[in-house]
């Protein structure tokens, strides 16, 4: 008979609990049920122009995914809808099961990146009224984001005014693309705004948003342009630190959710070496990057590290700092990760803390 | 070790899925032309029910521009993260890390080109008395 366990057993005595750091409400259909909390200038619109669709999670997709509506398949309610698009089955399935305390909602939508900006932050606005109405406002363990068009900066700081002060949103969603690199001085009202009202900057991977998807040009499938996700986030915070972002704004939290993190140790240490070089360039920068990076910036785990010796991931996350990671499982995308399994090597009770509920408390002011 | 009715022969057309509990543990029945397979009901991987994948073939490619669908219909591929799973054994395929390791030299080794993964889903041996699918487990 054979005789499989699990790459590491539940722990049946623990319960265990979990601030979950991403997980995606889904319109049920499509940008139509904005309608309610769009104004009617923008419905006619909306009917006869449709959003500039260059971006990730809006009826169309730039890759073929790599499974139906980018979902696990046992994610679709059977009342029906599209995965992520019914609390009930989310409560089911996820919420309740897996012991999530707190879930940081990250909807991805067309809003941010519009080109026309009056229509991209009405979108962003109606985006904002469905969190409150149909999820934040129906149970009080999930937690939305202030979604803003960045490229629009008066309209971003006076969304975030508009509902700011509303401890139902927990952090404020910036695509990790917009038209310059993030840490451009032209977005740092924006970033001004954040730190006054203590809401992190969240940057979940969002599509490409008309750049070029790599560095070395389109490539051919999903699995690259699933990649790519990492040579952004290090663009990201490349750009932040020697724009010298935290130099001027100290208190300004980044969560970077869903890039990875095996890769930060590399940036650092190369940042670092270039900067004790280059340092004369960028003056503002006062101190080595990696201070930045491990005073100002964290990462979601989700999809974690799976290095062929499992040990491996301790040395990474020793290097990384382990107050810098925000446990997160993706819920109902593809690469969900279960809180159960996700990591394959031992932690210690104290790591545990610190990655599944400690480290985003620290980062999330508004949590309780 | 105890032998278990699941199911009856007609229950489980040729191709199909069924999945039933026993002694509280869920097992995906599995009719593979006629032979019958049965797999615990639970990726090694992360611990998805495995039988709401998909039971698809095996995608080959000797060379660039090249493509074949090997065994079909005979690969049960996770709902969650993709892990495919030889119905017939549990063996899962498709390891990347391991694809770098010498010894598997997928130009030289005849059938090698995919390398075995490191899991493997939980088999039962499936025999039909009487018109009846029995488990033994």
């Amino acid at each position: 008979m054979t005789t499989t366990t699990l790459d590491r057993q539940a722990d049946a005595q623990t319960r265990l609990t979990v601030i979950d750091c991403d997980i995606h409400p889904t319109l049920r259909g499509g940008l139509d049920n904005l309608l309610p909390y769009l104004p009617t200038r923008w419905h006619e619109h909306l009917r006869l122009y449709g959003p500039l669709m260059h971006q990730a999670l809006a009826k169309t997709l730039s890759y073929p995914r790599m499974q139906p509506g980018l979902a696990r398949l046992d994610a679709w309610p059977p009342e029906g809808g599209v995965p992520g698009s019914n609390l009930a089955f989310m409560r089911r399935q996820h919420l309740d099961p897996n012991g999530v305390e707190f879930g940081m909602l990250q909807p991805l939508g067309p809003g941010p990146m519009q080109r026309n900006l009056d229509f991209g932050a009405a979108i962003c606005t109606a985006f904002n009224e469905w969190q409150r109405a149909e999820w934040t406002g129906q149970d009080q363990r999930l937690r939305g984001a202030v979604v803003i068009i960045p490229d629009d900066v008066e309209a971003a700081i006076a969304e975030i005014r508009r509902v700011g002060a509303d401890r139902s949103f927990a952090q404020i969603a910036f695509p990790p693309r917009t038209a310059e690199p993030p840490g451009h001085r032209r977005y740092w009202p924006i970033y001004e705004a954040a730190a006054e009202y203590d809401l992190p900057i969240g940057m979940h991977v969002s599509g490409f948003n008309g750049h070029t998807l790599t560095g070395g040009g389109w490539p051919s499938f999903y699995i690259e342009d699933h990649f790519s996700n990492v040579q952004v986030m290090q663009s990201v915070i490349t750009s932040f630190v020697l724009e010298g972002v935290f130099e001027r704004f100290p208190t300004l939290k980044v969560v970077l959710i869903e890039g990875g993190f095996g890769w930060v140790p590399a940036l650092t240490w190369r940042l670092d070496k270039h900067w004790a070089r280059m340092r004369s360039e960028v003056p503002r920068v006062k101190r080595p990057p990696s201070e930045y990076i491990k005073s100002n910036i964290w990462f979601t785990t989700q999809p974690i590290e799976e290095p062929e010796n499992p040990r491996d991931l301790l040395h990474l996350i020793d290097w990384i700092g382990w107050d810098r990671l925000l446990f997160s499982t993706d819920y109902p995308h593809w690469d969900f990760d279960d809180p159960k399994y996700v990591f394959k090597v031992r932690l210690t009770e104290a790591q545990k803390a610190q990655l599944f509920r400690g480290n985003a408390r620290h980062v999330y002011s508004r949590l309780g | 070790m105890a032998k278990h009715v699941v199911a009856a022969i007609a229950e489980l057309a040729p191709g199909g899925v069924k999945v039933v509990t026993v002694n509280g543990r869920e097992i995906g029945l599995f009719n593979l032309g006629g032979d019958y397979f049965a797999l615990l009901n639970r990726c090694p991987h992360a611990g998805a029910a495995l039988c709401d994948g998909q039971v698809m073939g095996l995608a080959l490619s000797d060379e660039p521009g090249t493509y074949r669908l090997d065994r079909p219909g005979e690969m049960i591929r996770c709902p969650w993260h993709g892990w495919e799973y030889d119905i017939r054994t549990g063996q899962s395929w498709c390891d990347p890390r391991k694809v770098r390791v010498p010894r598997f030299d997928v130009a030289r080794e005849t059938g090698a080109e995919i390398v075995k993964g490191p899991y493997i889903a939980e088999t039962f041996p499936v025999m039909i008395e009487h018109d009846y699918l029995v488990v033994d487990m």
